[in-house]
């Protein structure tokens, strides 16, 4: 595999060679097994694809009018051989490729803790991941430390090697959280949480976007990631404590009004309720929780009660929001305290620890944890009801 | 005048919806009025309305609305293209700094509209103008089922596209990107019209190309001539038949869509928002459920045309029909099994995600199938390398690289880092430039002289398709190599200067395909010019094997003085080949629908509807649709749509035609 | 197609029909309303599978058990049943030829769809009147939308009716005025079909959730 690798890698090297292929030449574990599943794929496609286009080049220049001396059989129409050749060959490379992906994406699933974070080293498992809460604001990202209680906008740092576990959501609109030298991209979504697990494996500073367009601001919408070592990140953590400033619901509020080109931020001290409260879009004050809203629809609603609950919508992050026909909008006021959180979080997805029969031919796989046959519809995982 | 009483009448337009402080648009719309004013004014002064209005707007004509399909289509490219290059132009410019010479508001328009434009008045009309020609004259049959409905079809789309374009200097069209997702597109973050007029115009158009399939379906159900069972359809036939049973059992689902949505904006329900339980995740879910197998839509058709245009420049039969068909139905079906994967990255579990990864695959097993067979179809033939089949070649060549990045993308962890990238873009321009337009431009050029009565020009012809492919690589071929280094879509300033290079290329390209475009409005030009040296009077100038070509070019109305009768599935190249004598008496009167301005009034009601709502005229919308109901009932008290062609008319042509094929031999 | 192919006397293959005859008007109008009903099946399916994902999120709101009256619904539902059962007399007396039976039974189903229209306006006012707007929950704006469709769809089907009516009267049961009952008769049925489906699976099922 790594001869293939190599191989396939050797002409691209030319040809590219003084320009950043950050998603060929990436920084973290994760991205950089993605990265060998973008070769090993077009390798594998590449065996029918380059006969193909040669047969096209050959056929054409061959089988041309001016070329008499070639044969001519225009009844010729059918040969079962070849047919049997032209259907099961893209088959068979589809039955590689399918075998591949199947494995690929059970191993890769954002979703899923790591195993190792790196092809020759797993994860220790006395070390816990560093725990990131990314929020996609409009149009700046804002990340929450919960382990140290800190937050920043537009910058992010994680010490090498450890392994992050992000999770994610929007205030208003989709986004999509990517940093290309790190891991592959998830949506943000509004009253949604989703996750990512990634490890840096080289410290140095990249580049994080937002891949779903957004609105206006959305090219602006970057910020950068620091990849640091372990004395770096201390460092680093000590600064932006230093920093003071503190990022309370009234502080977010404001910093959740639509701007642009954002600079960084820092937050020394930061809610330690707040990822919930946005999460489950309660932060306004007297709005009621998704969390709590979920569990009392599981249980039947309010009934005719509920119908009063609701309150004429005061904060407003855009200039309208009301429609022609549908009269002024409101939200569904709380009932019992926001600070009562109710349900479970959903169960995360855990790294098998022995990787070796993943890689051989073995056949014996890990059993992976099935997933609720009620996320199949909609393709997404319960809300987070935490 | 109050401004209660002007919103009444106006609803929310004003005049500081016109975009009177936009330079571009302003320039724009000066060229387009004097454009307008030109042709209008050429027309009257030609005395051409009434010619237009009797034999063209108000035609039932299969031919006739076919050629006004094709017309739309190559007008509206010119549109989207134009969107094409000012991206091109900006992202070249918006270097180190520079915001470039659109601002956010302009640029993200731009790019929706460009989407919206291609996909649905560009490919779709281009597609359906084809199958609306050939179909009924590869079946030897006389009209479609249900000629009206196809008159009142090519008007809806027409309307939509009028909604787009109107947007373009009234008020401003969305800002969402082309599928226009929620919450983005709900009333809350795009309060403006924008998402009203994408709303209107592709509903309008919607229910012309959901009528528009129901019909064809029939067509080719119900009009075969004799002896044509369904494994003797030629293969456009049978790519067409399923093109139109994806189109009927898909646009339904984007009419919904729609109309959930426009239900939010305007009445404020709760489908796709954030509060109050709705599910915006549901939205992306619908919409791909339609846009997945739209793709298949417009592709289906054009691999139709490369299998006929094969076939007939390599002189022989084509390889493995029956395959070709099975490979066609199964691409039908699983077009179904797919749309997840266009948001892997929604936070699916692993299982659905390598599911729908792996059905996406699956359909690259036919499709390779389908490139084999057109290989084996070049096999010991004899290939001419006329325009058509220049196309052909340059598709096989192009799509199997779109074909092989598809298939990568549909690796969910590659998609993962591919996703939204400029990949990604790079794909889909692959396959739809490689696959529906090099297809579409084949058809064209295929099958013009069998509607004009003369081929086109090849020197103008090969000009523009040089500039075509070369400017197609140029300007697609950066893109990749740009999404590898994790540049996405939709940016519209940059600030890594190591980027502008590619984005330099990308738009040389693009300037190449302009040239491209110019080249076959040139072509258009010089053929007409020299028709009669390019005439073809013997309705076959390809030596071809289908149906079509057994009659006149351009065909008389009634397609055929007598229904053939079909023996094998290449029917012209058997007839010709056992000595088929054309018949020179005995012709009967021939029944044949009468024209009707019922579908253009329609059409024109809709739009106005349309309209009225995006602007919240509430009276225009009320009127027109009391005027639409109205035209409507009215219509079906019409009870005599037909009439015959009388047997001396049908004489007198087919003389014509005799004299004509003496002449020439 | 049932054309026979013979081969002429002389032994030479056919390759056109002298003597033809055009198909009968309407030989494609079934099939081609068959597919536009698919169509209209189609948007009922989505409406349904919104309904499925949406019905649970009440948003703290009422929930279908607070809101639903079975036994207004129950008697809405026996109005369109025997308006299809009267439709089904108009097409049986349709093909005896007998144009003012036909009428009456066609009068017939009309008054049942009014009446139908009239309870499910009635439900509807109620609901609102409460403050169970369509705007009050995922839920509200997902029945709403898929009882209105249907709604609108009889409504469509009674403007229609009474268009053929008057145009029977005028022309009498010639042969497109029969197809055309054909038609409106099976999209008569078809609304029959799907509100049963919305009988079953949103009001009964919503009372048991």
């Amino acid at each position: 595999m790594s001869r293939l690798k190599i191989l396939a890698l050797l002409p691209l090297a030319v040809a590219l060679s003084g320009c950043n292929y950050v998603v060929l030449a990436p920084a973290g574990d994760i991205a950089a097994q993605q990265r060998d599943l973008v070769i090993i794929s077009t390798v594998l496609m590449l065996l029918i694809v380059v006969p193909v286009m040669a047969l096209t080049v050959m056929f054409a220049w061959r089988y041309r009018q001016s070329n008499t001396a070639a044969r001519y059989e225009p009844e010729w129409d059918h040969s079962t051989k070849l047919e049997l050749v032209i259907w099961s060959v893209p088959l068979l490379i589809i039955v590689c490729l399918g075998a591949l992906t199947w494995m690929a994406t059970h191993l890769l699933d954002p979703y899923r803790s790591l195993g190792r974070i790196a092809s020759d080293r797993p994860v220790d498992q006395a070390t816990a991941p560093l725990e990131v809460d990314v929020v996609a604001l409009d149009w700046k990202w804002l990340f929450i430390y919960p382990d140290y209680g800190i937050a920043t906008v537009n910058e992010l740092a994680a010490p090498v090697d450890r392994p992050i576990a992000f999770r994610i959501t929007s205030s208003t609109v989709m986004n999509s959280f990517y940093i290309p030298a790190l891991a592959g991209q998830v949506y943000a979504m509004p009253g949604m949480e989703t996750k990512l697990h990634a490890v840096v494996n080289h410290a140095g500073t990249y580049r994080g976007i937002s891949a779903n367009y957004s609105g206006a601001g959305f090219s602006g919408m970057h910020f950068n990631f620091q990849g640091l070592d372990d004395k770096g990140f201390d460092a680093w953590i000590a600064s932006v404590k230093s920093a003071g400033g503190s990022l309370g619901r009234a502080e977010y509020l404001q910093l959740e009004k639509p701007s642009q080109n954002e600079p960084v931020r820092h937050y020394g001290t930061v809610d330690s309720d707040l990822y919930r409260l946005i999460l489950n879009m309660c932060v306004e004050t007297g709005k009621m929780c998704t969390s709590e809203m979920m569990a009392i629809d599981a249980k039947g609603g309010l009934g005719h009660e509920g119908l009063n609950n609701t309150l004429p919508l005061a904060y407003d992050k855009y200039a309208r929001r009301g429609t022609a026909l549908g009269g002024e909008p409101t939200f569904v006021a709380g009932t019992c305290t926001p600070d009562a959180p109710q349900g479970q979080t959903t169960a995360s997805i855990k790294a098998p620890t022995d990787t070796a029969p993943l890689l051989g031919a073995g056949l014996k796989r890990p059993t992976f944890t099935p997933l609720k046959s009620s996320s199949f519809f909609l393709g997404q995982r319960p809300k987070s009801d935490s | 005048m109050s401004p209660d009483l002007l919103k009444l009448i106006f609803g929310r337009l004003g005049i500081e919806s016109l975009p009177l402080h936009e330079p571009i648009v302003v320039g724009t719309f000066v060229v387009v009025a004097l454009g307008g004013i030109a042709l209008l004014g050429g027309l009257t002064y030609f005395r051409l309305w009434g010619y237009l209005w009797r034999e063209w707007f108000t035609t039932v004509d299969h031919k006739r609305i076919g050629i006004m399909y094709m017309i739309l289509g190559i007008v509206m490219l010119l549109r989207g293209f134009a969107d094409a290059l000012m991206m091109r132009g900006q992202q070249v410019l918006a270097f180190g700094g520079s915001e470039g010479y659109l601002n956010a508001h302009h640029y993200d328009q731009v790019f929706t509209a460009h989407g919206v434009i291609m996909i649905f008045f560009v490919a779709m009309p281009l597609v359906t103008g084809l199958m609306n020609y050939v179909v009924p004259l590869q079946i030897g049959a006389r009209d479609v089922s249900f000629p009206f409905l196809n008159n009142f079809s090519f008007w809806m789309t027409v309307g939509g596209a009028v909604l787009v374009m109107a947007s373009l200097f009234i008020g401003e069209f969305a800002r969402t990107g082309w599928l226009a997702y929620p919450p983005l597109s709900n009333i809350g973050y795009s309060p403006d019209v924008g998402v009203d007029y994408y709303i209107w115009a592709l509903q309008v158009a919607g229910v012309g190309t959901t009528l528009s399939g129901i019909n064809l379906i029939c067509t080719i159900v119900k009009l075969r001539c004799p002896g044509m069972t369904m494994m003797r359809m030629p293969v456009f036939t049978w790519t067409s038949l399923c093109t139109n049973v994806l189109i009927v059992a898909s646009f339904p689902v984007l009419t919904v869509v729609l109309a959930l949505l426009s239900l939010d904006r305007y009445v404020g329900t709760n489908f796709f928002t954030n509060d109050f339980g709705g599910s915006p995740m549901m939205y992306v879910n619908l919409i791909w459920i339609w846009g997945h197998p739209e793709v298949y839509i417009l592709v289906l058709p054009a691999f139709g045309i490369f299998s006929e245009v094969t076939s007939t420049f390599s002189g022989k039969r084509l390889f493995g029909y029956t395959s070709m068909v099975y490979a066609t139905v199964v691409i039908t079906i699983l077009s179904y099994l797919v749309w997840l994967h266009h948001f892997f990255t929604m936070g699916s579990g692993a299982s659905v995600n390598s599911f729908f990864g792996i059905t996406s695959m699956i359909i690259s097993i036919p499709t390779g199938a389908k490139m084999f067979n057109w290989l084996f179809t070049m096999y010991r033939g004899r290939i001419r390398y006329e325009l058509p089949m220049m196309w052909t070649i340059a598709f096989m060549l192009t799509f199997v690289i779109g074909g092989m990045t598809g298939v990568l993308l549909a690796v969910p962890p590659a998609d993962f880092v591919l996703h939204n990238s400029l990949f990604l873009i790079a794909h889909f321009h692959n396959v739809i430039i490689g696959g529906v337009v090099f297809g579409a431009f084949a058809g064209i050029s295929y099958w013009f002289p069998k509607a004009f009565g003369y081929k086109l020009d090849p020197f103008w012809g090969k000009l523009s398709f040089w500039f075509w492919v070369s400017g197609f690589y140029l300007a697609f071929m950066p893109l990749y190599v740009l999404g590898l280094m994790g540049v996405t879509r939709r940016l519209r300033v940059f600030d890594d200067p190591s980027l502008q290079i590619w984005f330099i290329i990308a738009a040389i390209g693009a300037v190449l395909v302009l040239l491209g475009i110019m080249c076959m409005l040139m072509q258009f030009a010089v053929s007409f010019l020299k028709r009669e040296q390019l005439k073809d009077v013997t309705g076959d100038p390809w030596d071809a094997r289908t149906l079509e070509w057994a009659t006149s070019s351009p065909p008389p109305d009634y397609n055929f003085a007598f229904t053939p009768v079909v023996h094998d599935n290449d029917a012209w190249w058997d007839m010709k080949k056992r000595g088929y004598q054309r018949p020179l008496t005995g012709f009967k009167p021939i029944h044949m629908p009468s024209s009707t301005g019922t579908g253009i009034i329609l059409a024109g009601l809709a739009t106005a509807m349309g309209f009225g709502l995006i602007w919240y005229i509430w009276w225009l919308a009320a009127l027109s649709f009391i005027g639409l109901l109205a035209v409507g009932i009215g219509h079906t008290f019409n009870y005599h749509r037909d009439f015959d062609i009388p047997a001396e008319d049908v004489i007198r042509t087919e003389d014509a035609r005799t004299k004509l094929l003496a002449g020439a031999k | 197609m049932t054309i026979a192919i013979k081969p002429t006397q002389s032994g030479e293959p056919l390759f056109y029909l002298a003597d033809e005859h055009p198909h009968p008007e309407g030989w494609s109008t079934s099939l081609g309303f068959w597919i536009y009903l698919m169509s209209d099946c189609l948007i009922f399916a989505i409406l349904f599978a919104t309904y499925g994902v949406l019905s649970g999120n009440y948003a703290a709101g009422p929930a279908p058990k607070d809101l639903f009256d079975l036994s207004l619904v129950a008697v809405n539902t026996t109005m369109l049943l025997l308006s299809s059962i009267t439709y089904g007399f108009a097409m049986l007396t349709m093909q005896q030829n007998k144009i003012g039976q036909t009428q009456l039974w066609l009068a017939i189903t009309g008054l049942f769809g009014l009446a139908f229209i009239g309870i499910e306006l009635t439900e509807f006012a109620h609901m609102i009147h409460e403050g169970a707007t369509p705007q009050r929950s995922a839920f509200l704006s997902s029945f709403f939308t898929l009882v209105a469709t249907h709604g609108l769809h009889v409504t469509f089907g009674l403007v229609w009716l009474v268009t053929l009516m008057t145009q029977v009267a005028r022309f009498g049961l010639i042969e497109a005025n029969r197809r055309r009952l054909m038609c409106l008769s099976m999209f008569w049925h078809f609304l029959d079909v799907v509100w049963i489906g919305v009988f079953t699976f949103v009001y009964l099922m919503g009372m048991l959730r």
